[in-house]
């Protein structure tokens, strides 16, 4: 009787890592799943710290995914180990803070480490050539496979049959025949295969996994480097860029406004660690001081906080500073008007 | 059988999906884990990962913005 073959497929809660375990699962292989927590992932479940949006599933879709598929899913924090990926990518970043490539070559090393100390056979992944400009193109899938260490044990099912075979396939763990040689950005392919496995629910999320594919949320990263002097962050630093207003009126501080209650509660556990303002005459968002400030700054920065309030237009309004020792003091600020809060303010 | 708290609050998911599953490797079949959160997101997230890690979600419940679930340790 032969061996029972197992493999670990890469979950990133997108469709094309679901179908790529399904199609290995559907040969006899022991599929379980592995989803790497970076800090950075979308799949976070960082959005629903904001009470908006709640007709969305809060699901974790690496989870949901493992559960339709009735498998396993190991859930591994790299937070650590992924700071050297991000700070000095070998092979540089994509349109914005993205190390798309060094990014897959870290965690199918990972994926390899696993596979070695679990006693698995093979990798499984979604990618698809030509899907992701930076990672997923042909010239690029054999550096992740030699840079990775799997070498011809990692196994793209998508795409196998424009790849090299791999050692599954050259083994006969799986039938090279019914693998897929899908290619490109086009999403077709991958919904009739969905369509076909009877899959109609799943996540196409468009920036894909990764909030360092984020316009946006990378401009709020490098104004945090450039603000530090160095590119090294802990976890709440790049946590907070997901929450909030982020307002810059001077080099040496910026303000985290939230923007409604539920952000509002979630920075309310950061009061010990920067100075927090809120409006104590009138209803207003809190907000946090990330940096130093001296008393003129304070000043500016209540009236910017005070533009935010139910207060915003009243000539004076008071802001309630609170230290990170948790004293207290008033401030009494004329709201900012729209105007005078400079576009280049905005993170 | 032991009954033991985890504090995973602050925490984001999945965070505290991931401090549960490695608290769990350390616990015994019956042995029970009581998991205190904030984000509301684990309301899903740990019964889910409960069901497909093969554990017993016993009770869930919110009270002035935390999420408690105990669940049991399966085989």
């Amino acid at each position: 009787m032969s061996k029972q073959r197992k493999a670990i497929a890469l979950i990133s809660g997108g469709l094309d890592s679901m179908l790529a375990a399904k199609v290995v699962m559907d040969q006899g292989v022991h599929v379980e799943g592995i989803n790497f927590f970076t800090g950075f992932c979308v799949e976070g479940h960082t959005h629903a710290i904001r009470e908006n949006g709640k007709a969305k599933p809060n699901r974790n879709n690496a989870l949901w995914v493992a559960e339709q598929l009735g498998i396993k899913l190991h859930i591994v924090d790299v937070i650590e180990e992924y700071k050297k990926v991000l700070i000095n990518p070998k092979h540089g970043y994509g349109a914005h803070m993205n190390p798309c490539l060094d990014c897959k070559i870290f965690m199918v090393n990972k994926a390899k480490q696993w596979i070695v100390e679990n006693d698995f056979d093979f990798i499984i992944t979604g990618e698809v050539i030509g899907q992701r400009p930076m990672s997923q193109t042909k010239s690029k899938m054999p550096i992740v496979a030699k840079q990775s260490g799997a070498d011809d044990l990692l196994l793209r099912p998508m795409c196998a049959k424009n790849l090299p075979a791999t050692l599954p396939e050259i083994e006969g763990w799986v039938d090279r025949e019914k693998l897929h040689d899908i290619t490109g950005r086009s999403r077709k392919p991958q919904i009739t295969m969905a369509k076909e496995f009877g899959i109609d629910d799943y996540s196409q999320p468009a920036g894909g996994c990764c909030f360092l594919t984020d316009k946006y949320y990378s401009a709020k990263l490098v104004d945090l480097w450039k603000s530090h002097g160095h590119k090294d962050y802990e976890l709440d630093d790049v946590m907070l860029l997901k929450v909030g207003r982020h307002i810059r009126p001077q080099k040496n501080f910026k303000l985290i406004i939230a923007r409604e209650e539920g952000e509002g509660r979630f920075l309310e556990g950061y009061k010990k660690e920067f100075i927090s303002l809120h409006c104590s005459s009138h209803a207003g968002p809190l907000a946090l001081i990330d940096g130093s400030v001296s008393a003129e700054d304070l000043y500016l920065a209540a009236s910017v906080v005070a533009r935010y309030g139910q207060g915003r237009n009243a000539g004076q309004v008071d802001i309630n500073v609170t230290d990170k020792d948790g004293s207290e003091r008033t401030l009494q600020v004329k709201p900012l008007k729209n105007e005078e809060i400079l576009k280049e303010w905005y993170v | 059988m032991t009954k033991e708290t985890l504090n995973a609050r602050r925490l984001l998911c999945p965070l505290p999906v991931i401090r549960t599953q490695d608290r769990v490797k350390q616990l015994k079949t019956g042995d029970l884990l009581e998991v205190i959160c904030t984000d509301p997101g684990v309301m899903q997230d740990i019964p889910a990962w409960c069901r497909i890690n093969g554990h017993k979600v016993l009770e869930t419940k919110s009270c002035n913005h935390e999420y408690i679930i105990i669940l049991e340790v399966g085989v």
